[in-house]
């Protein structure tokens, strides 16, 4: 609907207030102990670390390690050891709630989904079905993004549901099913330990997967090299035997330098590539003109050091290279991600331990919740909306015909662009902060204040839900049974440690009852989650993504069950193509030809300082979560800018100054830390924050033509230094 | 837990803080983190430590402690000091070599690293030990850590004319003996005698 209420107001109500002690107090309930330990995992990040909550009344009050848990060991990061106290937290919405004039108001659930649903068959009988968008998110169990997909599908008929992953991991998605046939990391993460080489691009593993790290030291420990591309020197660069500080935005000419290093030089597995490829001469023709010399003038690394690399990467036949978001939020994601799984490809080094590329993906559930159905071109088992045969067999376990399956639809950023556009009408948003996540905030927010109809469910106010006409009061992930797929693949179990507090309702009930509301109940009979997964079982079977063999019993039992597992005597798949054979249909690995792009925000006189986002350790994401836990907030209060003394230095800029961001959207300005762990050409600022500390107020809505990732990593800029807090801020909101 | 022994490794430390927030969700000091946490200078490098006490066989805090409120277990942790003796003076704080024990200004007593007591005396590991993502801090068996690390682990220091061993071990590369931080331990001014505190 329309704008937010007056954000002062809201906050007095639905916060963000700070968390600091478990329910009870230090001293009270929550050090008499625990009645019951749950073992289930982090909600915060893709590891999904394990870990035991401490139960009591009802409430979660604290939490143990739990050690046997073999991904992670009892390891956790400080969110890991403080996401307990996003349970008992004052601003959990515990009703429903409708807008109002002046805010919102408490509703029954009566109220609340007729409204929702009598508001949804509305706009779809006035502009027709795909008027209205459902958006979806990766922090949710399988179960719930499965049950978004049918939902959208189903009970709406609309063809547009996508998912806040679509700002995550797509792009390597794309190129690993593009080139090896399949979407998901080919190793188990103790493979990390026992490469010989890892090369790690555009992965702030220290921040972002902190677990993972341990997994490199041990390898480092036994001798193994480590080969660090970022254009910040991160926490495990300090300890990287090479450092490449490529330019932001510039990793496929580096890509491009080591590969033509790699085939000029003779180092390729000649026999791997003529038995297990199609397509080498392809790449190699792309690469032929990108000699160091040229790559190195493009991506600011020196062509020693690319030739050293090109060599230690294919001088083992244990060599792992690790990539995140740095690769993959790019106009060019998906050739970045095609080039470093061709690194591996022509050297060999995959489908063997120690030996693969790996995409470290960033949600709670990026894994699971990318294979089931919530994209907007997939159904679930990985399989394709567009493929007769799988349109099929999801339409046989649905019992609808497959003609009644809508066709693909639009992707996250493409729906705000046609909400923005007024093609789009109504959204209903599950999981999803896209005010603070999508690219060019300001353009997300005059977006959502066209909306006929936006309905969001979720557990605290988001910055998002502010602008919602009704907010369903949902479930936190400890509050709902379901499954999710950790990093590697593995499905693990999400335990239900606790009943959703007040009138607040699990997710999927939810769902169930709006969908009965639009006349689809029989579609949706599921009383508990379990049901939904029995389904989902069905429905992956046969398709890449086969969950057939697996049970929550299963999972219990093996402590996760990696897929594909297509039987239930099959015991998983921990790494594939062990046997040379890729997922495509003739068997082989399809290496492509790899093309140079220039950034669709480029650097030029007026804007002349690259501009790069992410994470820091201690926040998760648009913050909906993190940012109400005092601990993990005291850590990171604010966003800080990092910028090189010696870009600093000549504007007279010293740490601790307000510093003005411009860029050709938007300004901003935040305090700075001035280190010499930067690039001098790059500033960076960390996206968790809203309103005028938003970094995504400054970021470009350019998009991966395959993979429609925006391109988050790499911005054109100016800095100035203000005179105080705001100073030279422009555009609507300032800080909030 | 038997066999077990505590290992600092600032090299691999990624300054994550999970240990200063686990600290404090230990069950014999709720709320407050013993932790000693540092950004060695963020400026110039990313580098951090973070550290535990590093239980003194011969503790300089207990040794100055006026009140006799510091005591050494019989196996070798140095507790916080004992609420009805500690007269909040902070000669602790000032003579610790190692900068760990900190004055807790609300609780009117010096507090610090009691290496989990609570679990560690019922055959858990330590919490900050347990969680730290990258194992700066690990506590393991002697034959886990020279099976898997490359450094060695040392609890030698000195400061100094004071030597000081300790509980804790320290990696250092593998062929440092102890670890010494003042130049002065690399002169020589002939055969000095090595005494074990520095007052």
């Amino acid at each position: 609907m329309a704008k937010a209420p007056p954000l002062e107001e809201l906050a007095a109500l639905y916060g963000p207030h700070l968390n600091y002690t478990p329910a009870g107090g230090w001293q009270g309930e929550s050090s008499r102990g625990s009645e019951t330990l749950v073992k289930t995992h982090c909600c915060f990040c893709g590891q999904q670390c394990g870990i035991q909550l401490k139960v009591r009344d009802n409430r979660v009050v604290g939490f143990e390690p739990w050690e046997d848990f073999p991904f992670n060991r009892g390891m956790l990061c400080p969110k890991g050891v403080k996401r307990y106290l996003q349970g008992n937290h004052p601003d959990r919405l515990l009703d429903p709630l409708l807008r109002t004039d002046s805010g919102f108001r408490k509703a029954t659930w009566d109220e609340a989904l007729d409204f929702t649903a009598r508001r949804l068959r509305e706009l779809q009988t006035k502009y027709g079905r795909d008027s209205v968008a459902v958006y979806g998110g990766a922090s949710l169990t399988t179960e719930k993004a499965y049950l978004m997909g049918k939902f959208a599908r189903v009970a709406l008929g609309t063809r547009h549901i996508d998912y806040n992953g679509r700002l995550c991991m797509v792009s390597a998605g794309v190129a690993y099913k593009s080139v090896l046939g399949v979407d998901r990391a080919p190793n188990p993460w103790n493979d990390i330990a026992c490469a010989e080489v890892l090369m790690v691009v555009g992965a702030n593993i220290g921040e972002c997967a902190p677990i993972t790290t341990d997994y490199i030291w041990r390898a480092r420990d036994k001798g193994a090299k480590l080969i660090v591309a970022d254009p910040r020197f991160t926490p495990i660069a300090r300890n990287a035997d090479l450092y490449l500080p490529v330019r932001p935005g510039t990793d496929l000419a580096m890509l491009m330098g080591m590969l033509h290093v790699i085939i000029r030089d003779g180092l390729t597995d000649r026999e791997f590539i003529a038995t297990n490829t199609t397509g080498f001469e392809k790449t190699a023709e792309s690469v032929e003109p990108w000699n160091p010399r040229r790559a190195a003038e493009v991506c600011g690394v020196p062509p020693e050091a690319i030739e050293r690399a090109a060599h230690w990467v294919a001088g083992s036949r244990r060599t792992m290279i690790m990539h995140a978001r740095g690769l993959e939020h790019h106009s060019k994601g998906v050739e970045n991600c095609e080039a470093t799984v061709a690194i591996a490809l022509v050297t060999g080094n995959i489908g063997r331990e120690g030996a693969g590329p790996i995409m470290i993906t960033g949600q709670g559930n990026g894994q699971g919740g990318r294979e089931h159905g919530q994209k907007c071109d997939q159904l679930p088992g990985q399989r394709s909306l567009t493929d007769p045969a799988a349109r099929a067999h999801v339409a046989g376990v649905w019992g609808i015909e497959p003609d009644d399956l809508p066709g693909p639809g639009y992707t996250a950023v493409e729906i705000m662009n046609a909400i923005h556009s007024g093609e789009i009408k109504g959204l209903l948003c599950v999981c999803f902060n896209p005010l603070v996540s999508l690219p060019e905030a300001n353009f997300t927010r005059e977006a959502l204040e066209r909306l006929e109809f936006f309905g969001v469910m979720d557990f605290f106010l988001s910055d998002t839900a502010a602008h919602a006409d009704v907010v369903l009061a949902g479930s936190l992930q400890e509050e709902e049974e379901g499954v999710t797929a950790n990093v590697e693949a593995r499905v693990i179990h999400i335990r239900k440690a606790v009943d959703p507090p007040g009138n607040a309702r699990r997710d999927s009930e939810i769902v169930c009852d709006l969908a009965r509301r639009l006349g689809k109940g029989k579609y949706f009979p599921y009383h508990e989650p379990r049901e939904i997964f029995e389904e989902l079982r069905l429905a992956s079977r046969g398709g890449l993504a086969d969950y057939y063999g697996i049970t929550y019993e299963k999972i219990d039992a093996q402590k996760g069950v990696f897929w594909p597992c297509p039987t239930l005597d099959h015991p998983g798949t921990p790494r594939l193509f062990e046997d040379g054979r890729f997922f495509h249909p003739d068997g082989k690995a399809h290496l492509m030809s790899l093309a140079w792009r220039d950034s669709g925000d480029p650097v030029d006189a007026d804007f002349p300082v690259y501009l790069t986002t992410g994470r820091v350790v201690s926040q998760y994401l648009s913050g909906t979560q993190t940012r109400r836990i005092g601990a993990l907030v005291d850590q990171n209060p604010e966003p800080k800018i990092e910028i090189h003394p010696k870009l600093a230095g000549p504007l007279g800029i010293k740490t601790g100054d307000w510093v003005t961001v411009t860029s050709r959207r938007n300004a901003i300005t935040l305090q700075c830390m001035v280190v010499r762990t930067i690039r001098p050409d790059t500033i960076f600022i960390p996206y968790h924050w809203p309103g005028g500390r938003s970094a995504n107020r400054l970021t470009h809505r350019t998009l991966d033509p395959r993979s429609k990732i925006p391109e988050f990593k790499v911005s054109a800029c100016r800095i100035a230094k203000a005179a105080a807090p705001g100073g030279g801020s422009s555009g609507p909101g300032g800080p909030s | 837990m038997f066999g077990m022994e505590f290992y600092v490794d600032p090299s691999r430390c990624i300054g994550c803080q999970s240990c200063l927030k686990a600290c404090e969700e230990c069950d014999t000091h709720r709320g407050v983190s013993m932790i000693n946490f540092d950004f060695v200078d963020r400026g110039e490098t990313i580098a951090t430590a973070a550290y535990v006490c590093w239980h003194c066989d011969n503790p300089t805090c207990a040794q100055v402690c006026p009140a006799d409120a510091i005591k050494k277990y019989e196996d070798g942790i140095v507790g916080s000091s004992l609420k009805p003796r500690c007269i909040g003076c902070s000669n602790c704080v000032l003579a610790c070599p190692f900068g760990i024990p900190k004055l807790i200004p609300e609780n009117e007593q010096m507090m610090k690293c009691d290496m989990c007591y609570d679990r560690t005396s019922v055959g858990k590991r330590p919490m900050c030990a347990t969680v730290c993502p990258s194992q700066a801090l690990a506590y393991v068996t002697p034959e886990t850590i020279a099976a898997t690390r490359r450094q060695k682990p040392v609890n030698t220091f000195r400061f100094g004319n004071q030597k000081i061993t300790t509980k804790v071990f320290m990696m250092a590369p593998a062929d440092a003996a102890e670890i010494a931080i003042d130049v002065a331990d690399y002169t020589w001014e002939g055969e000095h005698e090595v005494v074990p505190q520095a007052f």
